[in-house]
């Protein structure tokens, strides 16, 4: 007797997952997301109740561009148990989410989708792209890719000298040019003095060489609420000292951390403070 | 006298070196110059603001913490007596990671270096509470390994529960100290302090030399034993604890320098206080300029270099007096 519940359970088991199976062939219809970038980029494309969870960053108004738009959808804590518990039929993270959080997921017989993060700003179209045909609009995903072209090329200033500019983090990272900071800082206008250290994409870049780099410009990092020592850096009277460099206060996070068309807000605060340099030289 | 010179030569030295040595492999003769100079170059922003801070910081930590391992030696009478490895180092590392995340250290600077202190006099009241004045190794190790583990454990927690995402890689640096990047700031920050703490602990020498030959003998000679442990206390607290609000906590530099000073001085407490204040310096500002000669990049923290030199000697101490543990 119980032995055959146990059967027809199984049975109606296998028949929902067959049945879920099927329905991935259109577009998804519970989608979860547990990564700030895919979240937002999800938040532009997806369909009215498509997207179903966002991750708690992307409430955030610190680090998440969209937060506004975000608090509609209930957050998640980017867990496999409690995304599992929300049925999502995609799931949305990137390449840096917690691998064991993606691989019980897909044990768990559920589709996940990894993004890597933006390195250059050709690669927000593509993200874009992607995005629109994961959750079937990719009608909306090439209007945006468009008015993303089109408000860059605007954007981008080519005026000589090129300042050099120094992007400050906490803990001495800095971004070079094969990051998304980077290339915003790029297309703005600056030329990145993390190249002169031979850091490609980034790396650490101890107080000392930074002030012999003597940057025109230094934008630090943003400032995280409460207090580390590892932010100590960023207010280091070395910094102050240095007669001839202008330091241009903290980048806003939001903008410059995912390959979406916030970039453009990114390169255009970079941009007005290429131009406010112009009259000094 | 000859090793007091030798001691002052060798810091001088140290110092030099500490300033010399960095990521910019300046000119020496250029960037002593630019030292002077203070004309707003980047090479003297340098010297003056990065390299000439975290120097005068090696000597001032290092002292403090020579000086209140030989001054705690002298007093337990027990050669493991040793701020970083009683809990003193660790009690004051919390007493500074509360003052930074309550925010207090930022509306009061001053909050910083006293909530350390207040950290390491909780740590030396309650190691001379269970270990008692005569402080027999086992007790000592044992109530220091719990003091430590707990501050550490209360560390962590508070790091943790920070908002700040980088709070909690701050672990490692109040567990293992560095210099790294530190400025004026802290070095005004901490110079009162610790300077009470040096003048407290250096008073204590007569009375550290009576006590060699036994309490009794030492109340018969006018030292008054109160009086002298709340000097300690207090000394060793200021010290220690305005060490570790800038420099996190850096073990076993008042383990090594007065075991090895010890020989050099004939065994007299009183000599060993200055001999060990001398020769922390030396110590920190030679490990200070090892790690950033070995991980230039990395920041490399101190506590790794002074654990791999101090923790061989702590074994070879804990083998010695295995048979007092016996």
């Amino acid at each position: 007797m119980s032995a055959s519940v146990r059967t027809s359970r199984f049975i109606s088991l296998v028949a929902a997952l067959a049945l879920s199976g099927a329905a991935a062939a259109g577009p998804p219809e519970r989608v979860v997301s547990v990564n700030l970038c895919t979240d937002q980029l999800a938040l532009m494309l997806a369909a009215p109740g498509q997207l179903v969870s966002v991750s708690r960053l992307a409430h955030d108004a610190e680090s998440s561009a969209m937060a506004e738009a975000a608090r509609a959808i209930p957050p998640n804590g980017s867990r496999a148990e409690e995304v599992y518990l929300l049925q999502p039929d995609l799931v949305l993270a990137g390449t840096f989410t917690d691998p064991a959080t993606v691989a019980m997921l897909r044990d768990l017989g559920i589709r996940v989708e990894l993004f890597e993060p933006a390195r250059s700003l050709a690669d927000v179209p593509a993200n874009l792209n992607r995005m629109g045909r994961l959750l079937g609009r990719e009608a909306q995903a090439a209007d945006m890719i468009a008015a993303y072209e089109r408000d860059l090329a605007a954007l981008s200033v080519d005026l000589a000298p090129r300042p050099r500019a120094a992007l400050y983090y906490v803990n001495s990272y800095t971004a070079g040019d094969r990051s998304l900071a980077g290339a915003i800082l790029r297309a703005a206008g600056f030329d990145n003095v993390a190249a002169e250290t031979g850091l490609d994409w980034g790396g650490v870049i101890p107080l000392e060489r930074l002030v012999m780099l003597a940057p025109d410009v230094i934008i630090e990092g943003r400032d995280y609420p409460g207090q580390a020592r590892a932010e100590d850096n960023l207010n280091h009277p070395a910094l102050a000292a240095l007669k001839d460099t202008r330091k241009a206060g903290h980048l806003t996070d939001r903008d410059w951390i995912c390959g979406t068309p916030q970039v453009l807000e990114a390169v255009r605060a970079m941009r007005d403070l290429r131009l406010s340099l112009e009259p000094a030289r | 006298m000859k090793l007091a010179a030798t001691l002052c030569a060798l810091v001088a030295a140290l110092f030099l070196a500490s300033l010399l040595t960095g990521w910019v492999a300046a000119n020496p003769a250029a960037a002593l110059r630019a030292l002077v100079a203070g004309d707003g170059t980047p090479l003297s922003v340098v010297m003056q603001d990065i390299r000439l801070p975290r120097a005068i910081l090696a000597v001032m930590v290092g002292a403090s913490l020579g000086l209140a391992g030989a001054a705690l030696q002298g007093y337990l009478r027990n050669p493991l007596a040793e701020p970083g490895l009683i809990g003193v180092s660790g009690a004051a590392a919390l007493g500074a990671v509360i003052a930074i995340q309550t925010g207090l250290a930022l509306v009061f600077p001053l909050a910083l270096p006293l909530s350390a202190l207040a950290g390491a006099v909780a740590a030396v009241l309650l190691i001379l509470m269970l270990a008692g004045p005569r402080g027999g190794s086992i007790t000592l190790i044992l109530a220091g390994i719990a003091i430590s583990a707990l501050a550490g454990a209360l560390t962590s927690l508070v790091l943790n529960l920070s908002p700040n995402p980088f709070a909690a890689a701050d672990i490692v640096f109040w567990m293992m100290g560095s210099l790294a990047d530190r400025s004026f700031q802290h070095v005004w920050l901490a110079l009162p302090f610790m300077a009470l703490g040096w003048a407290l602990l250096l008073s204590t020498g007569r009375a550290l030399d009576a006590l060699t030959l036994g309490e009794d003998a030492a109340r018969a000679m006018g030292v008054d034993p109160f009086r002298l442990r709340v000097t300690l206390v207090l000394g060793t607290a200021s010290a220690v604890g305005a060490a570790t609000a800038v420099a996190g906590a850096i073990g076993f530099v008042g383990l090594v320098v007065p075991h090895l000073l010890r020989p050099f001085v004939g065994a007299r407490p009183s000599q060993l206080l200055w001999a060990s204040a001398l020769g922390g310096a030396a110590m920190v500002l030679a490990a200070d300029i090892a790690v950033r000669e070995v991980l230039p990049e990395r920041d490399l923290k101190l506590g790794v270099v002074m654990a791999l030199v101090g923790a061989p000697l702590f074994l070879h101490l804990i083998y010695r007096t295995r048979r007092e543990m016996a």
